[in-house]
């Protein structure tokens, strides 16, 4: 869906997806990380499990909500990688931190 | 910036660092006040010059010149004494302007003086069948990515909507060389007489003029054509967006993407304003709910000033104007400079910011969006992305006798998730006026209630820290 740019950027991190690692670049948003990573479905709703992806990338509609480093209900758009980082699909309300 | 979090007490607190809340900042510097600019942004700049402190200068050419603009701004405020604070969520505003925040992991309580609010705008939701199918997303969030991190759209995209945010963003994208699948205006041809009797005031700004008429030839020029007057846009697909389906000139038609970015204009974003108790009413060309604000920027609420995109969409150039006169008039509030010496320093950007308003008439009336699209989804449309609250389950709802908002949400949850209305609360208000024919003010909006964004156990913990440790 995405690509960037800059094919052969400075400063990068790793971090992992739903278990798998990736490259990612610092200053980037873990929304923008996972959308690179060609994922579809960053969460699947509490209601009625239909998959739902990042939507205004500026905080305001909460649709990017993961697990973020153990901690579910994350806006992945507010939130910066990191090296090690651990990005999750959030399932329905979102499983609490073990 | 400051690890250490803002103090308990500041005689002036300017939310939001974009155009009106730098421009503020920058004004009441140097009078000798306590200053607080917070903002939830890592870095200065609001999403209209986002990432202007550390783009590389190749991306920031693509974005055209206006953008350039924000490196001033931003830097009169690193070489001021105002205490920025990045990072740093609201969740909370009254009337004593005590300010619920959340800074690094804790939440604070502070309050100050006078408030300046510079909260700008969000793109406006229209819900439209498979608006919340994977892919699909804001013209804004397209340009967030191309702005901050120099992400584009790696196998097409189809822009459709309605807004000059939709032509600058195909615009950005061509120079980039994204391939534009396909441009689908859906503003209504009749909008072209609407606009018309604000034309000669327009022309008085004619450069906004000419450059939109700049962009769509250099579109045209590398082989993008618009398709004006469409109407009918939907998404379609099982897991993600698949396809884009429209009907132009009265034939139906569908186009294969796995990218669909729509704009329907941008809103203020009130919830911080509503949240204080200020006063609210329904501005019929813009479209949009805006607080009401005398010349200076002072709200109904002693104390709170509003500036910029917040009060009503006038673009970035407005909002700093705007935000310049907030200050001087919160400044003369805190008894630093007299009414006459505030009106001498006010005197240009008031002249300017009536300049700047000659094109808005105009543009409003030119991108009307037509009753059918904001108050008429089909009833299987969900209204309420978070709670998943279809038309359908609105219209049951009013049509068993909950005929205002706050009824209807309390019914049927639309507005209770974590976006707390923010993506529905307009729609709901035109969905029950259509459905009852009262006016969108009989209507009302949600009320709001804090917190306004959700604050997490821990954050909430470390309000009353004595009683955790
Ligand atoms: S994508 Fe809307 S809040 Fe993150």
């Amino acid at each position: 869906m995405f690509k960037r740019l800059d094919s052969n950027p400075s400063k990068r991190v790793t971090i992992t997806i739903d278990g798998i690692p990736h490259e990612a670049v610092a200053g980037e948003t873990a929304a923008a990380a996972v959308l690179l990573s060609g994922i579809d479905c960053t969460r699947t709703t509490p209601v009625s499990a239909t998959p739902r992806a990042p939507f205004c990338l500026m905080g305001v509609c909460y649709e990017c909500l993961m697990v973020i480093d153990g901690q579910p209900n994350r806006r992945a758009c507010q939130e910066y990688v990191a090296e090690g980082m651990r990005i999750e699909t959030q399932r329905g309300p979102g499983a609490l931190p073990e | 910036m400051s690890t250490a979090g803002p103090k308990a007490h500041y005689s002036l607190v300017i939310i939001g660092a974009g155009p009106a809340g730098l421009a503020a900042a920058a004004a009441a510097a140097g009078h000798g006040l306590d200053i607080a600019l917070l903002d939830e942004q890592r870095a200065p700049g609001g999403q209209i010059y986002r990432a202007i402190e550390s783009i590389p200068a190749e991306r920031a050419r693509l974005l055209g010149s206006e953008y350039r603009r924000g490196e001033d701004l931003v830097g009169a405020i690193r070489n001021s004494d105002v205490e920025y604070f990045p990072d740093t969520q609201i969740w909370s505003l009254n009337r004593e302007r005590e300010i619920g925040l959340v800074h690094g992991r804790s939440a604070a309580m502070i309050s100050a003086d006078q408030v300046v609010l510079a909260g700008g705008a969000i793109e406006r939701p229209v819900p439209y069948p498979g608006w919340t199918l994977p892919g699909v997303m804001n013209a804004g969030a397209g340009q967030i990515l191309l702005k901050a991190q120099g992400i584009v759209p790696a196998n097409g995209v189809v822009l459709a909507g309605s807004g000059a945010l939709l032509l600058l963003l195909a615009w950005q994208y061509m120079r980039a060389g994204v391939q534009i699948k396909a441009l689908l205006d859906c503003t209504p041809m009749h909008n072209h007489l609407r606009a018309l009797p604000y034309l000669p005031r327009a022309l008085l700004a004619r450069h906004y003029l000419l450059k939109g008429l700049q962009y769509k030839l250099d579109l045209k020029r590398a082989g993008i054509s618009t398709l004006q007057n469409v109407s009918d846009m939907q998404a379609d697909g099982e897991q993600r967006v698949e396809s884009v389906s429209y009907r132009h000139r009265g034939r139906q038609h569908t186009i294969k993407t796995d990218l669909l970015l729509t704009h329907f204009g941008v809103i203020p974003h009130i919830q911080l304003s509503q949240a204080a108790g200020c006063r609210h009413y329904w501005d019929k060309s813009q479209q949009c709910w805006r607080p009401q604000v005398d010349e200076w920027g002072n709200s109904s609420v002693n104390g709170i000033l509003i500036a910029g995109d917040g009060v009503g969409i006038g673009g970035a150039r407005t909002a700093e104007h705007a935000g310049r006169l907030t200050a001087l008039e919160a400044v003369r509030a805190l008894g630093r400079v007299s009414q006459h010496e505030r009106d001498r320093l006010a005197r240009n950007d008031r002249k300017w910011m009536r300049e700047e308003q000659h094109i808005r008439p105009f543009l409003e009336a030119f991108f009307h969006l037509p009753g059918k699209l904001l108050a008429a989804p089909a009833d299987d449309t969900v209204v309420c992305r978070c709670e998943e609250v279809t038309a359908g389950a609105i219209r049951k709802a009013i049509s068993e006798g909950h005929d205002d908002s706050n009824q209807v949400k309390f019914l049927t949850r639309c507005g209770m998730g974590p976006c707390q209305g923010r993506q529905c609360a307009e729609s709901v208000t035109h969905i029950v006026a259509g459905a009852t024919g009262k006016s969108l003010p009989e209507v009302g909006l949600f009320r709001v209630r804090p917190p306004i964004t959700p604050l997490t156990l821990e954050q909430l913990g470390s309000l009353f820290p004595d009683e955790t440790e």
